[in-house]
């Protein structure tokens, strides 16, 4: 399922949070959005499942506007999973990953969907082990297994994901991005780790500010210049031996300058 | 995340766990009716069970009855009503409790912080002070019509934009509450000591008078309150982890949110119209519910029906045989039993607090 922006602007207390920002996302893709703290990488997710309205364009979900859509229908389409929620600490895993499943149930709570889905998802997310717990037992690497879980439940073919990789080491951030790509579904990541996104994205944005400063292959858009300019670091392109993507290395600007 | 291989893990004493749950619901079921047929053998007149039985079997299934009229009057016009008042005042009070807990997201939540339990009050003291020789209908309906206005009053106040903002209601409520209080403390200095004593048993509460008039309607708006919610359980759990979430989950959950408070407003204004301000009931039995039963909205809607189903009338035999034969008003024993099961609980639970 594509993903279209037209370039929306959201306005927040007053100031442009997005300005004019237009991108579309190709089917089954999995891109990353980039930028420092504040720059919009947040407000774009919530705007792309209409959790907030934009001031003017339009998020267009395989053609639909998801301003039109009622919110049962966005959440059978856009599946979200943020860095952590208000979740009650004494539901249980199995509990939390049922919500997943409620924009598929009707009323009387049947499920649309035969066989075990929240199994499933449990299983996939390798949650399977502590399913039964109470979520204030687990870790945080733990705790965000079950929220990847949800999502998973959800089974959306859009999926969002709000710096997933926060709280994980470094084992658990690849099995997390490795999971969503497995999925083929259509992903859009806000990142911080520049080399996570190289790796996992097939295509990357890079937000200053709430614009859009570059789009493109992870090639395109990892430039020495551009990091330099956008996140006020030092940084050298080679290319990472294992996966052939490109590696980024960064430092202090005013001890190395900027290299390529 | 490693990808750890499925163990389809059936716990090994899941099956014991289950029957163990099995029990604890049969167990306040049976709770339940004893606390009822208790209430029906209690009271400051013996009736002997024999009789008692007779009478109950004689109404409801046409068995020719041989106690005499004295002793049928106490039983069916008095008891029977006053113990099934008891059942369904206490399992509203307690659903409400929950429902307002989960939108306001506060372990506070309870009808006094809609503004019912305060309007309800305003109402029926203005109608007991100054609406000299009124009927206890009139009572009734100004004490729904106070519950409703300031409901409504709360929501304008705690509304904001299109969205509900939880802590405002919680603000809103004290405020509106301590408001009407002070209205209501002002007229019982202006009523007179008949006046006074029974604007005091009335913002007390009181299920005494309820009788076989109120119950059905008061029967029918619980039971469709309850059986809602009881559909809409799994929407509760969502909006438990916070709106965005649900929301996120495909809850609508503006309109989710304006449903339940509706509903609560409804049915608590519905029930304490007739036995005005029960205090309490609402606020503890969800919590100790949870307790028992968990925080997944299903089972603790049902548990604490169950338990306010059995808590209420329980608290009305004590009210009427602790100062026998002065009754006392019902929610002075709710409060003195609720508080201190509340602060235990607090002491219990070293988590922080019972959210």
């Amino acid at each position: 399922m594509s993903l279209d922006v037209n370039g929306i602007t959201v306005r927040l207390g007053g100031q442009n949070v997005l300005t004019e920002v237009a991108l579309s996302v190709p089917d089954g893709a999995m891109v990353g959005l980039l930028g420092p703290n504040g720059s919009g990488k947040s407000t774009l997710l919530r705007a792309l499942w209409h959790a907030l309205a934009p001031e003017r364009g339009a998020v267009l979900v395989d053609g639909a506007d998801v301003a039109a859509l009622p919110t049962r229908e966005v959440a059978r389409r856009i599946g979200v999973l943020t860095q952590d929620d208000g979740t009650d600490a004494r539901y249980t895993v199995r509990q939390v990953v049922e919500t997943g499943r409620l924009p598929h149930r009707r009323l009387l709570g049947a499920d649309d969907t035969p066989g075990d889905p929240v199994g499933e998802a449990l299983r996939r997310a390798g949650a399977v082990e502590f399913a039964d717990r109470r979520i204030d037992t687990l870790s945080g690497g733990q705790r965000q297994r079950v929220l990847a879980a949800r999502t998973l439940a959800q089974a959306t073919p859009v999926v969002l994901l709000d710096e997933p990789t926060n709280h994980l080491d470094l084992a658990a951030q690849h099995d997390l991005l490795a999971l969503f790509r497995r999925l083929r579904v259509t992903v859009v990541a806000a990142l911080h780790d520049l080399n996570l996104a190289a790796t996992y994205c097939d295509e990357l944005h890079l937000l200053d500010a709430g614009r859009l400063v570059a789009s493109g292959t992870p090639d395109d858009v990892l430039t020495p210049e551009r990091i330099g300019a956008v996140f006020g670091v030092a940084a050298a392109i080679t290319t990472n031996p294992l996966t052939g993507t490109r590696a980024v290395h960064l430092g202090p600007r005013h001890e190395t300058g900027s290299t390529s | 995340m490693t990808l750890v291989a499925a163990r389809s893990r059936q716990a090994p004493g899941s099956l014991s766990r289950a029957r163990h749950r099995a029990g604890r619901w049969i167990a306040a079921g049976v709770m339940l009716v004893l606390v009822a047929l208790a209430g029906v053998l209690i009271g400051q007149v013996f009736v002997d069970p024999g009789t008692v039985a007779r009478i109950v079997a004689s109404r409801l299934l046409g068995v020719s009855s041989v106690a005499n009229d004295v002793q049928e009057r106490i039983v069916w016009d008095v008891r029977v009503p006053r113990v099934l008042a008891g059942v369904i005042v206490g399992a509203a009070l307690a659903i409400a409790g929950v429902v307002i807990q989960a939108v306001v997201r506060n372990p506070l939540g309870d009808p006094y912080v809609i503004g019912v339990t305060p309007g309800a009050s305003l109402g029926a003291v203005t109608a007991i002070v100054l609406g000299t020789g009124i009927g206890s209908l009139g009572v009734a309906g100004a004490a729904f019509a106070g519950a409703l206005l300031a409901f409504v009053g709360i929501v304008a106040l705690a509304r904001r934009g299109q969205g509900w903002a939880p802590g405002r209601v919680i603000l809103s409520g004290v405020a509106i509450g301590y408001l009407l209080s002070a209205a209501t403390y002002f007229l019982q200095i202006r009523a007179t000591p008949a006046q006074l004593q029974r604007a005091l048993f009335w913002t007390l509460g009181s299920i005494a008078g309820v009788g076989w008039m109120a119950l059905p309607l008061l029967t029918a708006v619980v039971a469709l309150g309850s059986g809602w919610l009881l559909l809409r359980a799994p929407w509760l759990d969502a909006l438990a982890a916070g709106p965005e979430l649900a929301r996120s989950q495909g809850v609508p959950v503006g309109r989710f949110q304006a449903e339940l408070m509706v509903i609560a407003a409804l049915v608590t204004a519905s029930v304490v119209a007739v036995a005005g301000g029960i205090g309490f009931v609402g606020l503890v039995v969800p919590h100790v519910a949870r307790l028992v039963v968990g925080p997944a909205h299903r089972r603790l809607l049902l548990a604490s029906l169950l338990l306010g189903a059995t808590f209420l009338p329980a608290a009305d035999i004590l009210a009427r045989t602790l100062l026998a034969p002065v009754e006392l008003p019902i929610g002075i024993v709710t409060a003195a039993v609720g508080a201190p099961m509340f602060i235990a609980q607090l002491a219990r639970d070293d988590r922080g607090a019972p959210a």
